[in-house]
This record gives structure tokens, C-alpha cells and sequence, in this order.
């Protein structure tokens, strides 16, 4: 074989070889997932942004999708007992009548006051900034409902029965809006970015400046419910 | 007609007494059982509510069983021989009312079963896990103090544990008032106003138990409270009632100053339906102006009853309060948007109702149960009955007068 042709012969072998490869590197790397075991990473943030001009008032996809998803089916004769996870608030300025409307959902705070008053630390962040309920040490004091400024708590009032194996809920605990971290972890997005028809809702990770979300906070003008306690909500919102 | 004196009947009563008392125990721990294996779905607290009647009683006991000690501290720690002679009493009212309300805060949560987990996962940054630290530690400080006022050879440590017993009471109630005042997004708290304000409430409420309890002790054992201490302390009540009023008006005049706290004020004082009921007539009608009046109009704080009577209606007057501090604070909407109308399937924008469950209310009477059996039982087997230097009082009520 002459110099030539092993050339040639080593191009195509790298050649066939990155594109026998390269379907599995770019895959890994759209699915983001993170190793059995291998803990959380301060290095992200998970967030997501609301694009409240393409949210409809009475659509509530996202809404049903995190009930189908996180196994909240329970009939509760009073509905101020029932549990929400994501609501959906129209808001309206009564000075000019401008309306919204928008999802509303633990805002996954960098400053969680729900963290701070846990008498036992259930209520806690993880490192990549979603907040969470430890069910095997939150004891149902509510203080953390009563610390949440967006009322994004629900505890639960009676037994449950069909659960999600991969989303354990239990009577007597204090819930909220995990960020769908169980399908985080598998590198896929929450369930009510998934199933919103207008694509409203932006998932991502803030800390990664390339990230769609990074991208879209520095460009458009995105406020953080209730700014005023500096509380560095994960949760955007734009429109409002 | 042939009557058994009341020495004789004596015993019979006291059993009597004891069992109506554990009768109440076995009633409110019944509805706890209940309202473990149901679930929360059986009471009148929800989502919006979060806390409720439970709540009124459990800090009603542990805010009054801080004042009640207040008794104790002025005799060891300030030295007034008068009310030293009650120390042990007020020692005792002290555990047994933070029993009783730490009973029902416990058997109010959510997984009661849970306690040793409160015990052994610690959260500093948290107002409710100091206070895990806070009411424990009182009945340690408070039982070694009531063991050196009652066994002579440790007298001479009471001023010490007294002194303690008093730092350590002051916390607590800052403590108690903190978890109010900590929480920072809703309107009716976030207030630093709130712990003193908690102290001084400790103190009326807290000396007017201890008022109708000693009067009940007297009155079994066929005595009256002699003129000088009655005087001293139904003075004493009526500076702390006063000073609570005090307190509440400067909490409620702050936030009128502030336009974004307006709207919650006029709903706790003008439109609230029950709330401002309760503020203006059950706080201060019923539990402010009339026990000052009975206190020290004269003519009508001679009568005899006039002291019970206002000590009671300090008490009703408490539980208003708490009631609208409690309830009140959380029906009013939470401002997730300050300034915009909001709506939704959560009852965002929406002033809530409550309407208290038998199970929730009879749970808030067995830690009052707890209390009054615990003292009652106490007071029989140990000597708690205050025993004065009649001549110093005499002493005293001559320079009073």
C-alpha cells in the first residue's frame, strides 16, 4: 500500500468512525443526563421562563399535564383542601384593565424562605437550585406554606391511593412543584414545558450562558415575581 | 337537713375534679387519633388556612405559660417577698400549660409520628427549630428551679435558677412571637413589633391565669386572697392589659401608615365580617376596656369577683386576638401581584372563610385538659399553696392605703 492510499485509507476509517459515533455523542449531549449516583451540580440552575403574552387565559395544559404527570388525582370534597402544584392566575390591572394570564408554581427561589423556616430541613434546595420536600423528614408543620410568598404549597389533607412510583407523595406532607426533577434527571424537561400548546414555557439551565434561557433573559426584559424580596426566583416571567 | 362538711367531700371532689380533667385529656386525644388516621380533610384548615384552631389554643397555653412564670420572676429575680410566697405555683402553672399547648402543636402536625424527627434534624435557620430547643429547655429550667424554691437545702440556688428560668423565658415568647414575625410575605406579620408585643401579652395573659387559679386554690381550701395581694396584683394586671393594648395599637398604627398594609387593616378592622367583630368587641371591649374598668373604677373593683371576673375576660379577650392575629392574617389574600386583581382555581385574590372542625376545637380543649388536670394533680400532692406573712401584708395594705 503506498503512503496514498493509507492516508486515504486512515481518513475514511476516522471518517466512518466519528459518523458511527457521532449520533451517540450528540445525544448525550441533548439529554443532559446525569449518571445514576452522581450528585446534583451547583455548576447548573435549572429555571424556566414564562412567556406570559403566549400564555391563554382557560388553558390549562400545563396544568393537567403536571396532574397526569406527578400522580395528583385524588377527589377532596373541599377544594381549598385539594392540592395544586401549577395553577393558573389571571391577573388584571385595574387601573387600565390590561389582563394576564400565567402559570403559577414554587418559583424554585435561590433564597428560599419555605428552606429557611423547616424546622427539620426537609424543605431544602438542591445544588442545581431545585427546591424540594424530603417526604421522610417533613413532620406537616406548615411553616413552610405559611413562609411561601406565592402560595405555592399544598399539604395533604387525606390518604392517597395511585401513586407515581416515581414521584412518592404522602398524607400529612408538605408538597410543591418539584421542577419535574425526576425527568430532569433523566434529561428530559418538565412536564408542563412539554405539553404547553403555545410553547410558553422555556426550560434550561441559567447558569449555562448558551443555554436558550440564559439567551432569552439577557435579551428581553423578564421580571421575577415579587422583586422586591430579593429572593432570585428560578422562575421567569416576560409580558408582565 | 344533715350536710357533710366540705373537709369530709373533700377527697371525693378532688377525684372528681381529677377525672373531669382527664376526661378532657382522653376527649382531645381522641380527636388527635382522628385527625391522624382521616387525615387533615376532617378539619376546618385547608390549604389557604393553614393553621387554625389548634393553633389559637396550642399559643395561648405557650405564650400564657411564659407570663405565668412572670409571678416567679418578680420574687427572684427582683426579690418582692409577695409574690415569692407564689413562686412555686407559677412554676407549676408554667409546665403545666407548656405541656398542654406543646401537646397539641405536636398532635396538630401533620405526621405526629414523626416527633423524633423534630428532636434530631435541626434547622438553625429556622424560628420553629429554635423554638424545639426553646420549650424543652423550659420545662428543664423551670423543674430545677421549682426544685430549689421546694427542697430547702437547694434555696440557696433559687435566685440563680430563678434568673435563668426569667432569660429563658423571654426567648421562648421572642421565640413564639418570631415565628410570626420572621415570615416575610404575609401582610399581618413580618413585624419586629411582634415579639415584644408577645412578651407583654405573655405577661397579662400569664397573670391572669394565675389569678383564677390561686383564687380557685383559696376558695377550696376555704380562704380568701388577702386584700394586699389581691390589690398588688390586680394592679399589675391591669399596667399589663394596658400595655398590650399598647402594643396592638402601635402594630396597627404602623401598618395604617403604610399604604401597601391599608387594605389588609381595613379588612381586619372595618370588613373583615368575624375579625373586626372579635378586634373591637371580643379584644377590646370584652377583653381590654372592660377588665380595666372592673380593675379600677372604683366601686366596681372592690366587688367582690370584679378581679375573676376581669382575669376571665383577659383570657376570652386573648383568645379573640389570637384568633384574628391567626385566622385573620391568613384569610386575607396573599399580594403574590401587589396592586392587580388576581384569580384562580387556588382562591388567589380571595378573602378566605374557616370555619373550625369539632376534632380541631376539641384537640385545642385537651391541651387546656392537660394543663388543668396537671395542676390540679399537682397542687393536691405538693404544697403550692402560697403561704403569706399575714403580718407583712397587714404592713403592707396600711402603706397602700
Amino acid at each position: 500500500m503506498s503512503n496514498n492510499d493509507r492516508r486515504g485509507f486512515l481518513a475514511a476509517s476516522a471518517g466512518l468512525g466519528l459518523v458511527a459515533i457521532a449520533p451517540g455523542v450528540h445525544l448525550m449531549q441533548v439529554a443532559q443526563a446525569r449518571p445514576a449516583g452522581e450528585p446534583a451540580s451547583k455548576l447548573q440552575r435549572w429555571g424556566m421562563l414564562v412567556d406570559t403574552t403566549k400564555c391563554a387565559s382557560g388553558c390549562t395544559a400545563c396544568v393537567s399535564a403536571c396532574a397526569t404527570e406527578n400522580g395528583i388525582n385524588e377527589q377532596v370534597a373541599d377544594p381549598r383542601q385539594a392540592a395544586q402544584w401549577i395553577r393558573k392566575i389571571d391577573i388584571k390591572d385595574p387601573k387600565n384593565g390590561r389582563q394576564h394570564s400565567l402559570p403559577m408554581m414554587c418559583q424554585h427561589c435561590a433564597e428560599p424562605p419555605c428552606v429557611d423556616v423547616c424546622p427539620t430541613g426537609a424543605s431544602m434546595k438542591r445544588a442545581d437550585g431545585i427546591v424540594l420536600v424530603d417526604r421522610h423528614i417533613c413532620i406537616g408543620c406548615r411553616y413552610c406554606m405559611m413562609a411561601c410568598p406565592y402560595k405555592a404549597r399544598s399539604f395533604v389533607h387525606q390518604p392517597l391511593t395511585q401513586q407515581n412510583p416515581e414521584v412518592p407523595r404522602g398524607l400529612g406532607c408538605v408538597e410543591s412543584c418539584t421542577l419535574c426533577v425526576h425527568r430532569v434527571d433523566k434529561g428530559q424537561k418538565p412536564a408542563c414545558v412539554e405539553a404547553c400548546p403555545e410553547g410558553a414555557m422555556l426550560f434550561g439551565d441559567l447558569e449555562d450562558p448558551n443555554s436558550d434561557i440564559a439567551r432569552r433573559i439577557a435579551q428581553t426584559a423578564t421580571t421575577q415575581v415579587r422583586a422586591d424580596l430579593k429572593l432570585n426566583t428560578g422562575v421567569r416571567y416576560q409580558g408582565i | 337537713m344533715n350536710l357533710v362538711p366540705f373537709s369530709r367531700r373533700e377527697e371525693h371532689l378532688f377525684y372528681l375534679v381529677a377525672g373531669f380533667g382527664a376526661a378532657i385529656v382522653a376527649i382531645g386525644l381522641a380527636a388527635a387519633l382522628y385527625m391522624e388516621h382521616s387525615g387533615h380533610v376532617v378539619t376546618g384548615m385547608n390549604n389557604q388556612i393553614v393553621w387554625g384552631m389548634p393553633h389559637v389554643f396550642a399559643i395561648f397555653l405557650i405564650v400564657a405559660a411564659s407570663g405565668v412564670l412572670n409571678v416567679a420572676s418578680i420574687g427572684s429575680v427582683f426579690g418582692k417577698v409577695l409574690y415569692k410566697k407564689r413562686a412555686p405555683l407559677s412554676g407549676l402553672l408554667c409546665i403545666a400549660m407548656l405541656a398542654g399547648g406543646l401537646a397539641v402543636i405536636m398532635l396538630d402536625l401533620g405526621r405526629a409520628d414523626r416527633l423524633i424527627i423534630a428532636m434530631t434534624h435541626f434547622n438553625p435557620t429556622s424560628v420553629f427549630g429554635w423554638n424545639v430547643i426553646l420549650y424543652p429547655g423550659m420545662f428543664g429550667i423551670v423543674a430545677v428551679y421549682l426544685w430549689t424554691l421546694m427542697e430547702r437545702r437547694m434555696n440557696p440556688w433559687t435566685k440563680p435558677a430563678g434568673f435563668a428560668a426569667f432569660i429563658w423565658r423571654l426567648l421562648l415568647t421572642t421565640g413564639t412571637g418570631s415565628i410570626f414575625g420572621f415570615l416575610v410575605a404575609r401582610q399581618a406579620y413580618h413585624a419586629a413589633v411582634l415579639a415584644p408585643m408577645f412578651i407583654i401579652m405573655s405577661f397579662a395573659w400569664g397573670l391572669a391565669v394565675f389569678m383564677i387559679v390561686q383564687r380557685v386554690m383559696y376558695a377550696w381550701n376555704g380562704l380568701t386572697v388577702h386584700q394586699a395581694v389581691r390589690n398588688r396584683m390586680k394592679n399589675l394586671l391591669g399596667v399589663f392589659v394596658a400595655a398590650v393594648f399598647y402594643f396592638v395599637a402601635v402594630y396597627h398604627l404602623t401598618n395604617l401608615y403604610f399604604a401597601k398594609e391599608v387594605a389588609f387593616e381595613r379588612f381586619i378592622l372595618i370588613d373583615g365580617g368575624i375579625f373586626p367583630v372579635l378586634f373591637w368587641g371580643g379584644w377590646l371591649f370584652l377583653g381590654t376596656i372592660l377588665p380595666l374598668l372592673l380593675l379600677y373604677l372604683p366601686g366596681l373593683s372592690s366587688l367582690c369577683g370584679s378581679v375573676a371576673t376581669a382575669s376571665g375576660l383577659v383570657i376570652l379577650g386573648a383568645f379573640c386576638q389570637l384568633y384574628v392575629f391567626i385566622i385573620g392574617g391568613q384569610a386575607f389574600p396573599l399580594g403574590i401581584f401587589p396592586g392587580m386583581e388576581t384569580a384562580s382555581s387556588f382562591f388567589d385574590g380571595r378573602i378566605d372563610t374557616y370555619s373550625p372542625s369539632w376534632p380541631e376545637f376539641l384537640l385545642g380543649l385537651g391541651g387546656i385538659g392537660i394543663a388543668f388536670t396537671m395542676t390540679a394533680v399537682g397542687v393536691r400532692v405538693l404544697s403550692f399553696m402560697p403561704e403569706d406573712d399575714i403580718a407583712h401584708l397587714e404592713a403592707m395594705l396600711n402603706i397602700t392605703d
